[in-house]
């Protein structure tokens, strides 16, 4: 018990594993509608393109938050708008705007090289350097998220399922998609020193994949998602204190283990008929039903 | 959005529908980002009706549905559901069930789910469904022939089933109008039977249908009224009228045979037949390939007549 409590003695740890378990909450929640609309790629994008706009920010002693969030959510529209234009795929957009806009922040940093160290905290994550604004920030971006896929759930749900068909049935597709191209910007920005650029993608894809393995209902997917997030991001914090290893790191790498451990239990409930006397979620199934039994 | 008003019994059967005019185009030129994909459009849809689309791919089938609740970008001339004009966004009491080859059946999402997204716009600030949103979602289940199966995910049912829940998805906002894109296609024969059956139902229970589909006689022939589409209107009918080599001529741009026998329509294309004969040619079985076109022009005497000039020979 000691052992547990000893590391609380410090304050830069009660407020990383605050941040820690928040922004993986935050993270698997909002990655599961990311991996869901297939914008896996867009994700590790955009965190790359946030880099670029807090570097620009910093040169021109703007606050972070603010120049990262401006220049993450105007990169957000850009790569919706340029993947529109049927020429250009997604994810030849996706790689013009976010690594021309990341090329900008590493051509800054070499030009004027005095401040190279905070940016690596910003690249790698630094979770001990977490101020209470940092908290503050991460804080109120958890709760708006939550409280966009609270209220916007079944049009979220809608237009990630079906999004031709959605606004058939009169759901506003572009108001939903300009809002979470912000609670995406929103989410990279408040994450991005807890977990750094590089491990973001990996925060936002690995828990709702896990999910995915586990259930076959959205809802469920959801709640299991944001669950593995925050307790991987509390859990990942401590081994990291224990261990004396990068905290970003040491998360994402617990979440991989936790994917791993998904699909070997459903790896091995596809070989029997039942696992622990559940239905086994679709992926584990192959054989259809019978038509109109 | 506007709203429909609740379909009243039928006097009298569906088929070109009995009832006022529910859907009307007038003058439509419509499409996308290029030229208008339907020039033209003079149509009129009756309340109760039971419609198929026909034509080619590509010929505006899907685009004609689009139009009906508003999802086509471009739109010149004036397009009416009950009597009130289409705007931008969707037509409030029309249900919509897609190509089924268009769902992402790895999505994770069970039946329940999928039905009530027909109903979002109930509570559209509430997250969880209520009591009364299950309840709705059961009966109509139990009603489409599947109920029990709302716990499972879409992809372990059969094609059969699969169409069911977004033909639920569709009803569950109690539609006066039902518009279905080529519900049959990718389907089995009893699936489709099925399928067609369970249409028939709705439609007398005084729901107006349309539906796109590509399967000439084994759909559209048994449909009360057709409309033919190639980028306009060809021509619309009883399949026992407007099935002929012509109109189907005109509608496909390819040689048609029609064959009409013991009260059935039958369409054939004579395509394979007249790329049987340009292989022979090419391998120099000229001889044999005239007796077998000679043979087959024979077993189609009772057909209507067709004007030797309508051959189109492959180069």
């Amino acid at each position: 018990m000691n052992l547990l409590s000893e590391p609380f003695a410090f304050e830069f740890f009660r407020q990383g594993l605050i941040a820690s378990g928040l922004v993986g909450a935050l993270c698997g929640m909002l990655g599961v509608y990311i991996v869901l609309r297939r914008m896996s790629y867009i994700g590790h994008g955009l965190s790359h393109s946030v880099f670029g706009g807090a570097v620009i920010g910093y040169v021109l002693a703007l606050n972070f938050y603010m120049a990262a969030g401006l220049w993450g959510f105007l990169s957000a529209l850009a790569i919706n708008a340029t993947a529109r234009r049927r020429r250009i795929g997604a994810d030849a957009a996706i790689g013009i705007v976010t690594t021309a806009s990341f090329a900008v922040g590493v051509a800054l940093i070499s030009k004027t090289r005095s401040f190279t160290r905070n940016f690596e905290a910003a690249l790698f994550g630094n979770i001990l350097g977490v101020t209470p604004l940092d908290l503050v920030v991460v804080g109120v971006v958890t709760f708006a998220v939550a409280a966009f896929i609270v209220l916007f759930y079944k049009r979220l749900l809608f237009v990630t399922f079906d999004p031709e068909v959605a606004p058939i049935y009169g759901v506003n597709s572009g108001v939903v998609d300009t809002l979470f191209a912000l609670a995406m910007a929103a989410t990279i920005v408040a994450s991005i020193n807890v977990v750094g650029v590089t491990l973001i993608a990996a925060t936002l894809v690995i828990p709702s994949t896990s999910a995915r393995l586990l259930t076959d209902s959205f809802g469920r997917m959801i709640g299991i998602s944001t669950v593995i997030g925050a307790l991987s991001g509390i859990v990942g914090m401590y081994v990291s204190y224990w261990l004396d290893v990068s905290s970003g790191a040491t998360i994402v790498l617990l979440e991989a283990a936790v994917f791993l451990a998904c699909l070997v239990i459903t790896s091995v409930a596809r070989r029997r008929p039942t696992w622990m006397g559940q239905p086994i979620p679709v992926l584990a199934r192959e054989r259809p039903a019978d038509d109109f039994e | 959005m506007t709203a429909l008003a609740t379909p009243g019994p039928l006097d009298r059967p569906a088929g070109a529908g009995g009832g006022d005019a529910l859907v009307r185009f007038e003058r439509v030129s419509c499409g996308y980002d290029g030229p208008p994909v339907l020039r033209d459009v003079d149509l009129t849809i009756r309340r109760g009706a039971f419609v198929g689309i026909v034509g080619p791919s590509g010929a505006g089938k899907t685009t004609l549905l689009r139009a009906i609740v508003g999802v086509v970008p471009r739109v010149e001339g004036r397009v009416t559901v009950d009597e009130r004009a289409v705007g931008r966004g969707a037509t409030a009491g029309v249900g919509w069930v897609p190509q089924l080859e268009t769902v992402d059946w790895n999505f994770p999402a069970t039946v329940r789910e999928v039905v009530l997204m027909g109903r979002w716009a109930e509570h559209p600030w509430r997250a969880w469904a209520t009591g009364d949103d299950r309840r709705r979602v059961d009966g109509l289940l139990e009603r489409l022939g599947i109920g029990g199966l709302a716990g499972r995910h879409i992809r372990e049912l059969s094609g059969g089933q699969q169409q069911r829940v977004f033909l639920a998805r569709a009803l569950i906002a109690d539609p006066a109008l039902l518009l279905l894109d080529e519900p049959t296609s990718g389907v089995d024969l009893k699936t489709r039977d099925d399928i067609l059956h369970l249409l028939a139902d709705l439609n007398g229970d005084g729901i107006t249908i349309v539906l796109t589909t590509h399967e000439l006689n084994t759909v559209a022939a048994h449909l009360p009224w057709v409309v033919c589409v190639n980028g306009t209107i060809v021509a619309e009918g009883d399949p026992d009228d407007i099935f002929t080599s012509a109109i189907l001529g005109r509608t496909y741009g390819a040689d048609l045979r029609v064959v009409r026998q013991d009260g059935l329509v039958l369409v054939a294309d004579a395509a394979p037949h007249r790329l049987r004969d340009a292989m022979r040619h090419r391998h120099g079985d000229v001889e044999h390939a005239h007796h077998e076109h000679e043979a087959h022009e024979h077993a189609h005497d009772h057909g209507p007549a067709r004007d030797a000039s309508d051959h189109e020979h492959l180069p």
